[in-house]
């Protein structure tokens, strides 16, 4: 006869206990389930997306109507239990519904903790707890008003981020000095204000709120200094409480939550708890791992296995707000007997602090670069003595041992638990696992089936290597593929020490990434110099010989050995004047050839390098500056003549163009950058071959981006519209920084965004405001340096050496 | 003539570090050639391949890379390295007290 279990709520953990009680007994129960929320089950991890609008409801389900059905449990949804009767063996809901069970669950989960102020009942104060909640923020988030999240942890900065995003202007009250300080020390907690703030939202610590105040609704909130920010809505993110009233009533033993053994029985033997609600070993919990573990045991326990036993582990914390990574997991406290280790980059806006007793990993807080989580985490697992790395284990896992190690050594290293991709929560043997069962070779395979890297990308290199390791040789991933004969590294891995170790000359990278050769080579040095130049733009001093001909004097070397100049034109806007003196500077130079380049300006070809000086000398006097067409840099932004004259044109193109070159001309980029401004979608510029090209339309702008028209050839992909000029300025700029600093050194825009993903490069440019803004500055800092005319300089005498020889010998004697 | 004429052409300050200049002579031109370690080298700036000026090219360890078909060649004995063949003639070239000096085989040519 089949037992009758009755489970109090409907959440992730008791969902999750009947997916295991299925498996392991799939008929010993008939299944009731109460819902106080009117719904199914659903991953309330996601609400944060949600309210972003990121997501819709329908997408963050796990059991929807049909799973119940499928099972033969029924669900009273919008059913709340207001009595247990252990005697009769029987609970009651609100609606009057009593059901008989054999054995009870209880899994009411938490209510949030509302701070003991006047007003918290006021119209317009929340909770974050559920769907209902997120809907109503939703809904007052239209009036595009004014809210106040009162708490700075997790769940508040999570609420906090997603009301911007719905444009809202929003202030985080936290009553402690840092944010998030249960799981992050100051320092990262400094830099995660940062990152917050620079998204727009204002963040108050130490800020005690007083009450809440208004008249019949929400109008402000009121400090203890009484300061009063006006608000319309607040969200109150404090905390929260397990929900252990009903037990409580019913007279089963209670501490903070409902006390349970560690195979999850009550005091009552008929009763488990799990979830929020449930105390075990003194500890409640709240996130997910933990409450996941319980279900495992209570599903056991139910299913007749009494060995079950729950486990207590640390679990790390991670901040579900994109573009912000940060990670922390256990003990990060000072203290005498602990000793920690410390790494900090203020331009790249990462720390890592690793906090260790007797030579074992006790604490972790990373931020910025997350990537070793769930090594660190091992280590601390295991109790591994780090005695032996402890030189280069703040750098990471790829880093460890004598010489740089093969990286594919240490992702073969790692256990099949270790997780890969954090955002997807996809570990090592899953990966394995599915390119192997499904048969998968490539990684957009890899990421449609596993969604590993399939979020931020951050993971790629590692996907990529646990590709190589699985399928052999019949899978080459470009990830671990060396720079050059110097090294065993990869650009990315260069790339990222070289911000990791804040390395910042050529002999400093070679001496700490060990480079194999005294001074490289032709190949690793242009490329190093670039990323010195990207990464630290007003330390770094340019590594003249580092620089291949083109970029050393500033012209195009011809197979003839001479050179050829084209003077920067403005969006392909020319005058008389210009073009007088370009012809003066033919004649005068005798230059064989003048020739109108693809990119709207004018080619003098054979010039002698001795010339060049006195070439420019003579077009700067006529306004002209160099226009790169040599350089792994901006180059044109090609336009057409646009709403001024063309009787198609929407937008002024032509003006936007010189707007976006007079912003941009003198970057650095990893491979040229070729632009153009058509006025309509007749596309008389050719934007939509171009590395970045932009069309007008009626509406706006619409970005376009990672076209090619050499080697290869390629439509460009559409990243998005925007509305106004400045706007358009904004997001080309943000794109071509993002590339910048992502860029291998030669690789186009079209093969970095292959390889890092449209949809990403869309998401930080374009959906997350706060980190386009950061890139945007970036290159603005950047320009401030980089600006600077190469011709003048060199007519004033930089480098003159270049242009003369060292010295004409022979001739005399040879005459005698 | 057996013994060598050494004729000056400037000093090494006048050649920056993993870099070279050039010196012009009725046989064509002269790269002048000063590595990391300040050793200088003199090679023929003109190379086998395509006749690119090796002097404009990237200097590194005792070697430079072409700068119109990345060919590379040993300063030292003016060998292509790697997979390609060919060579470039070195010219004799001395240091005295920082000043550099190059011997030409001019004169023998046009005794004999």
């Amino acid at each position: 006869m089949t037992e009758r279990l009755v489970i109090i709520g409907n959440g992730m953990a008791p969902g999750r206990m009947l997916e295991h009680l299925l498996e392991a007994a799939p008929d010993r129960y008939q299944v009731t389930i109460f819902n106080a929320e009117p719904r199914v089950n659903y991953d309330r991890i996601m609400l944060s997306p949600v309210l972003s609008g990121e997501k819709v409801f329908e997408e963050i389900v796990i059991h929807g109507d049909g799973w119940y059905i499928k099972h033969g449990i029924t669900l009273y949804k919008g059913h709340r239990i207001v009595a247990i009767d252990r005697v009769a063996k029987t609970v009651t809901s609100d609606h009057g519904v009593t059901e008989p069970y054999d054995r009870l669950v209880v899994a009411t989960g938490s209510v949030p903790f509302i701070i003991p102020v006047p007003g918290t009942d006021l119209p317009g104060v929340l909770t974050y707890r559920d769907l209902d909640d997120v809907n109503a923020m939703l809904l007052a988030a239209q009036s595009r008003a004014r809210a106040v999240v009162i708490g700075g942890g997790l769940l508040g900065l999570e609420a906090a981020a997603g009301l911007k995003e719905q444009g809202m202007d929003v202030t985080v009250l936290h009553v402690m000095p840092t944010l998030m300080e249960r799981q992050l020390d100051p320092a990262a907690g400094y830099l995660l204000q940062k990152a917050v703030e620079a998204r727009g939202i204002k963040v108050m610590t130490k800020a005690n709120t007083k009450a809440i105040v208004g008249d019949g609704k929400v109008e402000g909130v009121e400090l203890a200094d009484g300061t009063i920010i006006p608000a319309t809505l607040v969200v109150m993110a404090v905390g929260i409480r397990p929900n252990a009233s009903i037990a409580r009533d019913a007279g089963i033993d209670t501490n903070r939550g409902i006390v349970v053994d560690h195979g999850m029985r009550t005091s009552d033997p008929d009763i488990l708890a799990l979830g929020e609600c449930a105390e075990v070993g003194g500890q409640v919990y709240g996130l997910v791992a933990p409450l996941y573990e319980m279900a495992r045991v209570a599903a056991a326990h139910l299913a007749g296995d009494e060995t079950a036993c729950f486990v207590h582990s640390d679990t790390p914390t991670k901040l579900k707000v994109t573009g912000i990574d940060l990670y922390s997991l256990g003990d990060f406290a000072d203290g005498d007997d602990r000793e920690e280790i410390v790494l900090r980059d203020a331009a790249a806006g990462i720390y890592k602090r690793l906090v260790l007793k007797d030579n074992r990993v006790i604490g972790t807080v990373l931020y910025g670069e997350t990537g070793d989580g769930a090594w660190f985490n091992d280590l601390k697992k295991k109790q591994t003595d780090i005695s032996e790395m402890r030189d280069t284990l703040i750098f990471g896992q790829a880093y460890q041992g004598g010489s740089p190690l093969d990286p594919m050594a240490a992702v073969a290293a790692l256990a099949d638990d270790a997780e890969i991709c954090g955002c997807n929560g996809v570990c090592k043997g899953k990966i394995t696992g599915s390119i192997v069962a499904k048969g998968l070779t490539s990684l957009d395979d890899v990421r449609a089936h596993t969604k590993a890297s399939a979020s931020c990308g951050s993971c790629t290199g590692l996907v990529e290597q646990l590709m190589s390791l699985t399928l052999g040789d019949s899978y080459n991933p470009t990830a671990v593929q060396p720079m050059c004969k110097c090294t065993e590294l990869g650009h990315d891995d260069v790339r990222r020490l070289i911000k990791a170790k804040g390395l910042k000359t050529i002999p400093e990278v070679m001496q700490e990434l060990q480079w194999k050769t005294s001074c490289g080579c032709a190949k690793c040095r242009p490329a190093l110099n670039y990323y010195l130049v990207c990464d630290w733009p007003d330390e770094y001093a340019d590594d003249y010989q580092s620089r291949f001909i083109n970029e050393r004097v500033h012209a195009n070397i011809q197979k003839d050995g001479t050179y050829s100049v084209v003077p920067r034109m403005w969006g392909g806007v020319t005058s008389s004047g210009e073009l007088r003196a370009i012809a003066d500077v033919v004649d005068k130079f005798e230059i064989p050839l003048v020739k109108v380049t693809g990119g709207q300006r004018i080619d003098m070809l054979g010039i002698k390098k001795e010339d060049l000086p006195a070439v420019w000398s003579d077009l700067g006097k006529a306004g002209f500056v160099s226009g790169h067409a040599y350089a792994k840099g901006l180059r044109t932004v090609k336009t057409c003549v646009g709403s001024d004259w063309c009787r198609f044109g929407t937008q002024d193109s032509t003006g936007l163009g010189i707007r976006i070159e007079k912003f941009m001309w003198g970057s650095w980029t990893p491979a040229k950058l070729k632009m153009a401004v058509s006025g309509c979608p007749r596309n008389c510029a050719e934007a939509t071959c171009k590395d970045i090209g932009v069309i007008c339309v009626d509406s706006g702008f619409e970005i376009h981006f990672a076209g090619a028209a050499g080697l290869d050839i390629k439509g460009t992909e559409v990243l998005g519209l925007v509305k106004s000029e400045d706007e358009a300025l904004e997001v080309i700029v943000a794109l071509t920084q993002m590339y910048r600093e992502q860029g291998r050194y030669l690789e186009r825009i079209y093969k970095w965004a292959k390889r890092v993903g449209i949809a990403e490069i869309r998401r930080q440019i374009l959906d997350d405001a706060g980190k386009r803004k950061a890139y945007y500055e970036r290159f603005v800092f950047s320009q401030k340096f980089a600006q600077v005319d190469p011709w003048s300089e060199r007519v004033s005498g930089k480098d003159k050496h270049e242009f003369r020889p060292m010295a004409s010998v022979g001739y005399a004697e040879a005459a005698e | 003539m057996s013994e060598m004429d050494w004729i000056a052409i400037g000093t090494i300050a006048d050649i920056p570090l993993r870099g070279a200049r050039c010196v012009n002579t009725p046989q064509g031109k002269i790269g002048v050639f000063r590595t990391a370690e300040d050793q200088v080298f003199a090679i023929e700036d003109h190379c086998p391949h395509k006749g690119g000026p090796l002097s404009q090219g990237i200097v590194h360890g005792a070697a430079v890379t072409c700068p119109l078909h990345n060919w590379v060649f040993s300063l030292e004995t003016g060998k292509a390295l790697g997979a390609d063949e060919g060579a470039v003639r070195t010219i004799p070239l001395k240091v005295e007290d920082g000043r550099l000096f190059i011997a030409l085989e001019l004169r023998a040519s046009k005794a004999a």
